[in-house]
């Protein structure tokens, strides 16, 4: 028996991460990951809605009925982002100018709704908040990766402008991998976005199914959403 | 939920018209208290934005008055898909400078900009405010991509003619992109009809105070 924990962490990094494995949130993950730093921003912002929403929800469970769940876990994630993204315009502004776009394109991010009606309703409030930041962090690390991948190609760096989401103390992580290169385009446009992804995608297969020829005995079959 | 018996009375519409009601009068008032206490800090920097905006194109000893506060639509005209705001800058009174945000249709997205002019109507700046040009193509009209915008300082209807407002593909004086022509096509008959909108403008404001003048003068 492992620790619920263990399951969620594993679920949400990377069995049943929301990219890769229930391949949800992919309109906000093709458009944001043009480069890493926006795929951060993206990211970070998704696990504090996430959080927000998951927590609030899990305590509003006993209340909430199934008929009419849908309409109030609508109204109630459109809040939180609508105060999240006027919070952080009004005290965080330059944040606000990297990430400001991607704060309103949270509310089309189906996997926010997922984990609310999946997770949260069903689950205690401790767990429900492992959970959002379970999958928040394996949202975030694939939009860095896939945005990491389309800046190298597209325009030799890694990190340009880390320093404006982040502050000045990160203004290491801004590296030029290939000088004066002028980048394939195809990488920043969308056609790159699907790629990256699906490259990304088959290789968590061909690991996993490393994996599994390791160890034939398992006949654990994790759940998938 | 599963294995949660519910009690009867939450199968009831109205338990679940209130229960919906009720959400949405406690999200309202979190909304009403979020907007109020940021409201004004959101103002705030759009104000500053806006003034930094101006600076860019402007220099600062130009002007002695606050353009932003002085601000005014002109007619929409032309290839101009919003009307255009002037900011006139006046130095002890005179004027001596003045800038027009506006936007134009480029490939497939506004570009919003603003163009800044000095008393003989020779450009001090040209800044590209908002677009959504192709990533690596269009997109060198943004001074953080290139520095192309700055091609028009100094340019003015006196010293540029009809001609040459145009890319050098159709035989004008400015660079075109490689692979994107459309958009510093739209950018460069944006900044001419600025141009010719100031230009408009400059020439009502003179026929107006000679107008006054005159009419002073009859008394």
């Amino acid at each position: 028996m492992t620790s619920p924990y263990r399951q969620i962490f594993g679920d949400g990094l990377w069995n049943n991460n929301v990219a890769m494995g229930q391949m949800l949130a992919l309109c906000p993950l093709l458009a944001v990951t043009t480069s890493a730093t926006n795929g951060l921003g993206m990211g970070l912002a998704s696990v504090a809605v996430l959080v927000l929403t998951n927590v609030m929800i899990s305590a509003l469970r006993g209340m909430i009925t199934p008929q009419v769940r849908i309409p109030a876990l609508i109204v109630l994630i459109a809040t939180v982002v609508t105060l999240v993204d006027m919070m952080i315009n009004a005290w965080l502004h330059p944040l606000y100018k990297v990430l400001g776009l991607f704060i309103a394109l949270i509310v089309t991010n189906c996997a926010i709704f997922g984990r609310a009606e999946s997770f949260a309703l069903r689950n205690g409030v401790r767990h429900a908040a492992a959970d959002a930041l379970a999958m928040g962090m394996g949202f975030t690390w694939v939009l860095v990766v896939i945005g990491g991948v389309r800046e190298i190609l597209g325009s030799g760096t890694l990190f340009a402008h880390a320093s404006l989401l982040l502050g000045d103390g990160f203004a290491w992580l801004e590296i030029t991998v290939i000088p004066h290169f002028s980048g394939i385009l195809l990488a920043v446009l969308p056609p790159g976005a699907f790629m990256a992804l699906g490259f990304l995608i088959a290789a968590k297969r061909l690991v996993d199914r490393r994996l599994q020829a390791r160890r034939p005995s398992s006949d654990l079959v994790m759940p998938t959403l | 939920m599963p294995g949660v018996a519910q009690p009867a009375y939450r199968k009831r519409l109205a338990y679940q018209a209130g229960l919906l009601g009720g959400i949405c009068a406690i999200v309202s008032v979190l909304l009403i208290i979020g907007n109020h206490e940021t409201r004004g800090a959101i103002a705030d920097h759009i104000e500053e934005e806006k003034r930094a905006t101006l600076a860019a194109v402007l220099p600062a000893q130009l002007y002695d008055n606050a353009p932003l506060a002085e601000s005014r639509k002109l007619p929409q005209q032309g290839v101009f898909t919003s009307p255009p705001v002037l900011y006139p800058g006046s130095h002890s009174g005179v004027f001596s400078a003045a800038a027009l945000l506006t936007s134009v249709y480029g490939w497939g997205s506004e570009i919003r900009f603003i163009v800044g002019i000095d008393a003989s109507g020779e450009i001090t700046g040209v800044r590209v405010i908002s677009h959504q040009e192709t990533p690596g193509l269009g997109d060198k009209i943004d001074i953080d991509r290139s520095g192309w915008i700055n091609g028009f300082n100094g340019r003015s209807l006196a010293n540029t003619g009809e001609a040459e407002w145009a890319v050098k593909k159709d035989g004008g004086e400015f660079d075109q992109f490689t692979g994107a022509t459309i958009t510093p096509r739209a950018v460069v008959r944006g900044v001419h009809q600025s141009l010719e909108a100031l230009d408009q403008w400059r020439r009502q404001q003179l026929a107006h105070a000679a107008r006054a003048d005159s009419a002073e003068e009859k008394k």
